[in-house]
Formats: C-alpha cells, sequence, structure tokens
C-alpha cells in the first residue's frame, strides 16, 4: 500500500509538472474549457429571460452558478479517454505497461489526478472573468464546499473506471468508435452535462436515478450550488461510494479476462 | 490541371481503400445518428420551454443544426485527415517527402488524405435541412437555394483556409495536437446561430474562427434572412482567408528544417 501511495505521489508530481511545460497549449485548453458550457449557458439564459426569468426555478444566475460550477466538475472529470486504450492497444505500447509490476490503471490515474492541479489553477481566473459576464447566483455552505470537494474527487474517480471498462473492449474488437459514442450521448444527456436534470421530463429523470451518470456531474455541481440539506449530501456521497465500489469490482472481473485476449503488438 | 488530376487519383485510392472495410461504414453510420440523435434530443428539449430561441423557429434552428452535421462532415472526410497527417509530419520531421515532390506543396498536403465513411455525415446533414426546409411556412425561392449553394461553398473554404493557418502555427511551436479538439469545441458553437451569443463570442466565431460563415450565413440563406451584402461579406472574408492561409503556410515552409534524411 505505502509503494503504491509513492508511485501516485511521483506520477501524479510529474505529470503536474509536465502540464506546466507548454504555454501555449494551455491558452488553447482555456478555450476548449470554457466554450461547451458557454454554449449552453447562453442557450438556457436566453430561454430563461424569454419565458419572464427562470426556466424550472433556474433563472439566469441561477444558469450561470451551474454551468460555471460545472466547468470545474468537467475539468475533474477529464480522464484517460477510452480510445487511448485502442491506440495503445494498436501500437503496442500496452505491452510495455503489462511488463510493469503495477497494473495500468494506477498509471492513468495517478497521471491525470495531477493534471488537475494546473486544471484548478486555471479555472480560477477563467471562473472569475466568467462571473464577471455572467452574474451567477450562489448560496452555498461550508458544508456544501466540503462535500463537494470531495464529490469532484470521487466523480474523477468512478469516470476513470467506467473509462477504463469501456476502454477494456478493445481488447476484444477494434471497431469501439460507435460504442463509445453511444455512451457518452447517453452521459450527456442523462449526466446534467446538457442541462441540469430537474429540466429533464420526468422519465428522464426516474431513469437517470437508476445509472452512474449523476453522480459525476449533477451530484457534484448540485452539491455546491442546489439547496441540499445534509442527509441528501451524504446520501449523494454514498450513491457515488456505491456506483465506485461496483464499477472497481467490474474493472478487476473484465481485467481478469480481458488480460488473457491480449497479444502484442509493436517491437 | 495537374494537380487535379492527382486529386482524383488521391480520391481514388482513398475510396479503394476505405472500400475494403465495408462494416465500418455501418458503424460511421450508427455514429452518425447517435450525434444526429443526440442534436434533436437537444432541440426538443429547448422548444419544450419556448416557441423561438432568439429569434430563430424550430424549423430554422433544424437547418442550422443539419447545416452544422454536414459541415462537420466535410471537415471529418476532407480537411482534419489531411491537416492531422500534416502537424505530425511537422512535429516528426517527415514533410520532407511531401515538399520535395514536384507540384504545389500545399496543394499535396491537402489532398493526400480521404475520410472516406464520413461523407454519411454530408448526407445525414443534407437530409436534416432538407426536412427543416420543408417545415418552413413559406417557400424557398430559388434565389436563396442558389444563396445557400454559395454560402456553403464559401463556408467550406473558409474552413478549410482556417484549418490551414492553425496547423501551419506548428511550423512555429511544433507541438500543438490540442489544436484538433479545441477546434472541435469551438465548432461547437455552430449548433446554435451565432446572433444568440453574446459580443465578444459572436465577433470570435464571425472573425476568429469562421463558424459564422460557415454555418449560420448559410442557414439564413435558406430562412430567407441573408442579405446580399452579408452574403458579400462572406465571399470577402473568404477571399482574405485564402490569402493568408497561403502567406502563413509560405512563412511556414521556410521556417521548415526537415529531421529525416
Amino acid at each position: 500500500m505505502k509503494r503504491l501511495l509513492d508511485f501516485y505521489w511521483v506520477n501524479s508530481r510529474l505529470s503536474m509538472m509536465r502540464q506546466f511545460q507548454y504555454r501555449l497549449q494551455s491558452v488553447l485548453y482555456m478555450v476548449w474549457l470554457v466554450i461547451e458550457p458557454v454554449i449552453y449557458l447562453v442557450v438556457w439564459s436566453t430561454i430563461a429571460r424569454s419565458n419572464g426569468g427562470s426556466v424550472d426555478g433556474y433563472t439566469a444566475g441561477g444558469f450561470a452558478a451551474y454551468y460555471i460550477v460545472w466547468m470545474l466538475v468537467r475539468q475533474m472529470n477529464m480522464v484517460r479517454a477510452p480510445a487511448d486504450w485502442e491506440w495503445r492497444i494498436q501500437h503496442g505500447s500496452m505491452a510495455a505497461e503489462l511488463m510493469r509490476p503495477i497494473h495500468p490503471i494506477h498509471n492513468d490515474v495517478s497521471d491525470f489526478a495531477g493534471a488537475k492541479v494546473f486544471m484548478i489553477l486555471i479555472f480560477l481566473p477563467v471562473a472569475a472573468i466568467l462571473s464577471l459576464i455572467f452574474k451567477p447566483v450562489i448560496h452555498t455552505t461550508w458544508l456544501q464546499v466540503l462535500v463537494f470537494a470531495i464529490a469532484i474527487w470521487g466523480a474523477y474517480l468512478l469516470r476513470s473506471l467506467l473509462c477504463s471498462l469501456l476502454g477494456m473492449l478493445t481488447f476484444w474488437t477494434t471497431r469501439v468508435g460507435a460504442i463509445f459514442d453511444l455512451y457518452f450521448a447517453l452521459e450527456l444527456i442523462l449526466s446534467g452535462r446538457l442541462v441540469p436534470m430537474p429540466l429533464m421530463p420526468a422519465w428522464v429523470q426516474h431513469l437517470a436515478n437508476f445509472l452512474p451518470f449523476q453522480s459525476m456531474f449533477y451530484f457534484p455541481i448540485n452539491a455546491l450550488i442546489g439547496a441540499l440539506t445534509p442527509l441528501q449530501l451524504f446520501a449523494g456521497l454514498g450513491v457515488q461510494l456505491l456506483w465506485f465500489v461496483g464499477a472497481l469490482g467490474l474493472v478487476n472481473l473484465v481485467w481478469h479476462f480481458a488480460i488473457r485476449r491480449f497479444s502484442s503488438v509493436g517491437n | 490541371m495537374r494537380v487535379l488530376t492527382l486529386l482524383g487519383s488521391y480520391l481514388k485510392i482513398g475510396v479503394a481503400n476505405e472500400l475494403q472495410y465495408r462494416i465500418n461504414f455501418f458503424v460511421q453510420l450508427l455514429q452518425s445518428f447517435i450525434g444526429l440523435a443526440a442534436g434533436l434530443i437537444g432541440l426538443a428539449l429547448v422548444f419544450s420551454y419556448t416557441s423561438e430561441l432568439g429569434g430563430w423557429t424550430r424549423p430554422e434552428l433544424l437547418i442550422v443544426m443539419g447545416i452544422y452535421i454536414l459541415m462537420g462532415g466535410v471537415i471529418n472526410a476532407f480537411i482534419q485527415p489531411n491537416m492531422g497527417r500534416l502537424l505530425y509530419e511537422i512535429e516528426q520531421g517527415t514533410l520532407d517527402f511531401a515538399l520535395t515532390k514536384p507540384v504545389d506543396g500545399l496543394a499535396i498536403v491537402s489532398l493526400r488524405e480521404l475520410n472516406f465513411w464520413s461523407l454519411t455525415d454530408i448526407v445525414v446533414g443534407l437530409v436534416v435541412v432538407g426536412v427543416g426546409t420543408g417545415q418552413l411556412h413559406q417557400l424557398v425561392s430559388l434565389w436563396q437555394v442558389a444563396a445557400f449553394v454559395a454560402a456553403l461553398i464559401f463556408g467550406g473554404i473558409l474552413l478549410y483556409c482556417f484549418w490551414v493557418i492553425l496547423t501551419s502555427i506548428a511550423f512555429w511551436v511544433i507541438r500543438i495536437n490540442e489544436v484538433v479538439q479545441v477546434f472541435q469545441g469551438i465548432y461547437a458553437a455552430g449548433r446554435w446561430p451565432v446572433g444568440i451569443y453574446p459580443d465578444w463570442l459572436r465577433i470570435g466565431l464571425t472573425f476568429l474562427v469562421p463558424v459564422a460563415f460557415a454555418v449560420t450565413v448559410p442557414a439564413e440563406a435558406l430562412a430567407g434572412r441573408l442579405t446580399p451584402p452579408a452574403l458579400l461579406g462572406a465571399f470577402g472574408m473568404t477571399v482574405l482567408f485564402a490569402f493568408l492561409a497561403r502567406l502563413i503556410w509560405r512563412l511556414g515552409v521556410r521556417r521548415y528544417s526537415g529531421a529525416s534524411a
């Protein structure tokens, strides 16, 4: 365990330092980071205004708060893309990773975790500027801030596992593009990434309650800016934990079979 | 003339290559439909709360979405594969092999690759545009269709020139792989008419990244909102971007010092 923690510590620090190297990239990154939530925000605050101020309880300021926090949550949600698994298997670098005395997922998780420090640093000024433009309305408590701080890391770990699961499909077939697309389309709609969940039709909300997607978007955002009771906050963390444990079991199971399918390519 | 013959040969090779993998057609078709479904759900959601968005009605926004998908297909089929390869070759220093060929360098790096199955997006986009146009309350005039086709062509050329400029930056900074992702993010703003965005973003999407000209302007043509001066403006932008792309490409190549050989 100590060795594993050491590995996480060293590898995330390395990854953090790498992020600071490419400055032009970080400017581009900022543009990319801002654009998606701003699109949603503009569309929905336009509707809120034309509807006499609010949509299902969300005012323009409420949407601004939602989508600005969304940005940080989205950053935390950046994990090793499933398509990278395909690349690694195709180009043979998976063989090298399998040689190491540590599970390849640890490498991915610590790598992206280190990059988060840089992402949070970039998020702060961007969020400040967006707040000046879009004027978010936020009421929150210290408990909510605390739960949010835990929930974003929970979301990160959960999404890491789920995307790894998807990525492992490439051990069986390489025509995975459509499956990935389907997953991300479902996630877009059922997670709160597209719109806050209360805006969705009731049956979609109901369906989403039985799926893990909300734990990675809507719950963390709502934990910070929603009107949640302490009980609801802890229940949300509990649900996240349950999904995490389930995903962990599944990853181990699938890995067990996947690894037997692997045949090395490359040199 | 020689360039056209070359284009023909590369197209043939590209098509022949992809026809080996016919299942990919169905995979791509499935991906196109997933993208379309997600877009339609978003649109339905918007119109469950309002009857128009920034002055655009539902059929008009359907046209915008159709053009967005269509242009996305053009980018994925023709532009991005070529520019991706160029980016890689600049980084690796293997661009020499293209530059030493006895034809115009920019022409050859723009024609080598074709992602054939992405053409499905062009078809899907056209169908969506057709459905949207059919739902419009008034009939579309011949002049509108002509303006639409012209605006589409200008938009396509603009996007290509923009990519050339973007990719040429790699001659100076070497590593900008993330550019592709960033562009896709920005292009997503074209899903909605640029008029709904705040000024700073609208100006950026018009003059910095030509999303407005590629998607919104053709849609305006079909929706009967396009004025002749605006179409002329699109033409002017196209000429300007073509000139800039050529210039920056040439400056870039002058800086390029291979790494192979």
